[in-house]
C-alpha cells in the first residue's frame, strides 16, 4: 500500500507501522434500549495476541458491548475502529454492508452462549463447518471435506460424524463444533459470549483446555464476555469489570482478581466459593 | 515510560525500587485500609541477591508482588530494565507488564497455580515456546530441569494437580529457571523441598546470578539464604497508626516514570 492510500483511509494514523496499532480500538461507545442505558462511556484497545475478559453480573452490559464491537448491534455513539488486513484502521460502523459481512465471515469469529444461535442446526456438521470456507472462495469439495475432517479432529470430535446433524450433538458436542466453524476461516479476532456457560462442569473444562491451547497455537485475539472469574483468569491477559453498563476497574487479569481496587470488583472476588 | 538508557553501565542495577507505597482498601470490610509498605527502596545489580528479611505479615510477598506487578502500589516507582531500558511497572500500560514478564521477570511464587490438564513437561516448556524457542528444544531443556529437580520421568506427561506438594513446587520453579531471565523474584522457593533438592535449587539460584541475573527472594531457611544472598533488606511493616500517604493521581504517576 502505499503512503496516499494509507493517508486517504486514516488521516491520523498515516506513516504508522501497524504493529503499533491496536486490532481493534473502542472509544467512548454507548447503547441504550429505549431510554436505559446499557453501555456507557466504554473505551478500550485490544492488542494482537490478546485475550481480554469483560466480567461482571447479569445485566452489566456485557453482551450489550459485545454486540456491538461486533457489529451484531449498532450503538449509539462512540466509535469501533478495527485493524484491517492491509494494515489501515477502519470504522466498522462506517463499512458498507458487503464489506463489514465479508469482515464478520473471514476475519471474526463470533461462538455464542447457545450454539443453538451459531450453527445451522438442520445442515451436517461438515456443512457447518465448510460455509465459512465457501463463503471465501473455497470450492474444491475433496479439500472443503478435508479441512472440515481435520477442523473436527482438532476440537476432538469424532470425523466419523462429518455428516451427522448437529441436532443429534450432545451441548458440548455443539460447542466445539460451534468453535471448529468460527476458526476455520483463521480469523484475528474472536468475540465469545460465555463459551462454557450452559455446560457441565466436567465438559467446561475440557472446552476450556481446548480454547486454551486453541487461541495460544492460533495467536488469536479475543474478546471474552464471561461471569466466571475462574474462566477469565485461565483464558484472559486481562480483565475489563463492568457494573449498571460502566467499566469500574481494568488491568492485567492477575492484579484485578489478586488486587481488585474497586468496591464492586472486591466484591466480585471475594464472592468465589472455595472449593 | 522508557528513557535512553542506552549510557547503562553492565553493572548499572536491573532492579530498582524507588519511594514505593502499598496499602489496601478493603471496601467489603468497612472501607478498612491496611498500609503494608512505606517508602520502600531497593537497587539490585546484575550477579547480585538481595534476601527480603522481616517477620511473617511484614509485607515480603507484598514487595515481591509489586515488583512483579501483581500488585497495584499506591506510588512510587519499580524500574526493570528490559531491553536495555529501565521501565517503569508502576502504572504502566498491562501489555508493557506483559512483554516484561515474558522476556525479563521471572517470579516463583509460594504455590503453583495448576492449570489444570496440562501435562508438567508442557507447563514447563510453555514459557520457552512462547519466546518462540522451537518446541523440540523448549521440551528439552525442560527435561534438562526437569531431571534436575528429580521429578521421575513417568510424571512429565501428567499433570500436576495430583502431585505432592514438594513436586509442585519443583515444577514451578522449573517452569520460571527455563528461560533466562534477567531478573528473578523468588518466594520462598525452597520451603517445601528436602535437602538435595534444595541443593539443586541453590545451585539454580547461583547459576542465574553467574549469568548476571539481579535476584529479588524471601528465604526462609537460613542455610538457603546464606548460601545464595549476597545482600539483606529489611522489610518492616508501617506503624499502623501513622497515616498513610494519600494515593497518587495518575498525573503524579506519570512524573515518576523515567
Amino acid at each position: 500500500m502505499t503512503q496516499t492510500d494509507r493517508t486517504r483511509a486514516h488521516m491520523s494514523q498515516a506513516g504508522t507501522p501497524a504493529s503499533e496499532l491496536p486490532l481493534l480500538r473502542v472509544t467512548e461507545l454507548a447503547k441504550s434500549y429505549g431510554g436505559l442505558p446499557a453501555c456507557r462511556d466504554v473505551s478500550f484497545d485490544l492488542w494482537p495476541g490478546e485475550i481480554l475478559a469483560v466480567v461482571g453480573e447479569s445485566g452489566s452490559g456485557k453482551t450489550t458491548l459485545l454486540k456491538c464491537i461486533s457489529a451484531l448491534l449498532s450503538c449509539d455513539t462512540g466509535q469501533i475502529e478495527y485493524l484491517m488486513r492491509d494494515g489501515v484502521m477502519r470504522d466498522i460502523h462506517a463499512l458498507s454492508e458487503a464489506e463489514r459481512r465479508f469482515l464478520m465471515r473471514t476475519d471474526w469469529g463470533f461462538v455464542h452462549q447457545n450454539p443453538r444461535e451459531g450453527l445451522r442446526m438442520r445442515v451436517s456438521a461438515g456443512a457447518n463447518i465448510a460455509e465459512r470456507m465457501i463463503a471465501v472462495g473455497a470450492r474444491n469439495y475433496g479439500k472443503i471435506r478435508g479441512a472440515a475432517e481435520n477442523w473436527m479432529d482438532r476440537v476432538e470430535l469424532d470425523s466419523a460424524r462429518l455428516d451427522h446433524q448437529p441436532n443429534t450433538f450432545s451441548g458440548g458436542m455443539q460447542q466445539r463444533l460451534q468453535i471448529a466453524r468460527n476458526l476455520v476461516t483463521h480469523p484475528r479476532l474472536v468475540f465469545m459470549d460465555e463459551p462454557t456457560g450452559g455446560l457441565d462442569v466436567s465438559v467446561q473444562a475440557r472446552l476450556l483446555d481446548l480454547l486454551r491451547s486453541l487461541v495460544t497455537k492460533l495467536q488469536l485475539s479475543a474478546v471474552l464476555v464471561t461471569h466466571d472469574l475462574a474462566v477469565a483468569r485461565l483464558l484472559s491477559h486481562r480483565i475489563m469489570v463492568m457494573q449498571g453498563g460502566e467499566v469500574v476497574e481494568t488491568g492485567l487479569t492477575d492484579q484485578v482478581l489478586d488486587d481488585p481496587q474497586h468496591p464492586y470488583s472486591q466484591m466480585l472476588v471475594s464472592s468465589i466459593l472455595p472449593v | 515510560m522508557t528513557g535512553d538508557m542506552s549510557d547503562l553501565k553492565p553493572t548499572a542495577p536491573i532492579i530498582q525500587v524507588r519511594n514505593l507505597h502499598k496499602s489496601f482498601t478493603l471496601h467489603t470490610q468497612g472501607g478498612i485500609k491496611l498500609d503494608v509498605l512505606s517508602s520502600t527502596d531497593l537497587s539490585v545489580a546484575p550477579g547480585d541477591c538481595v534476601a527480603l528479611m522481616g517477620p511473617s505479615g511484614a509485607g515480603k510477598s507484598t514487595v515481591l508482588r509489586c515488583l512483579y506487578g501483581n500488585y497495584l502500589p499506591q506510588s512510587g516507582a519499580v524500574l526493570i530494565r528490559h531491553k536495555g531500558r529501565m521501565t517503569n511497572l508502576v502504572g504502566a500500560e498491562p501489555r508493557v507488564v506483559l512483554a516484561l514478564r515474558r522476556e525479563t521477570l521471572g517470579y516463583v511464587s509460594q504455590f503453583l497455580r495448576v492449570i489444570p490438564r496440562i501435562a508438567s513437561i508442557d507447563l514447563v516448556s510453555e514459557p520457552l515456546i512462547t519466546l518462540g524457542v522451537e518446541p523440540e528444544a523448549a521440551r528439552e531443556k525442560a527435561a534438562t530441569l526437569l531431571t534436575r529437580l528429580r521429578i521421575p520421568t513417568r510424571h512429565w506427561d501428567l499433570a500436576p494437580a495430583t502431585f505432592s506438594g514438594g513436586e509442585q513446587q519443583r515444577i514451578n520453579i522449573a517452569r520460571t529457571m527455563v528461560v533466562d531471565y534477567p531478573a528473578l523474584l523468588l518466594d520462598e522457593p525452597t520451603a517445601s523441598l528436602d535437602a538435595d533438592n534444595r541443593q539443586t535449587v541453590i545451585e539454580l539460584i547461583l547459576e542465574a546470578r553467574d549469568r548476571g541475573a539481579a535476584v529479588v527472594g524471601i528465604f526462609h531457611d537460613e542455610e538457603v539464604r546464606d548460601a545464595v544472598c549476597t545482600h539483606r533488606h529489611h522489610v518492616a511493616a508501617p506503624d499502623g497508626n501513622r497515616d498513610a500517604p494519600d494515593t497518587v493521581d495518575s498525573e503524579d504517576r506519570q512524573d515518576l516514570a523515567i
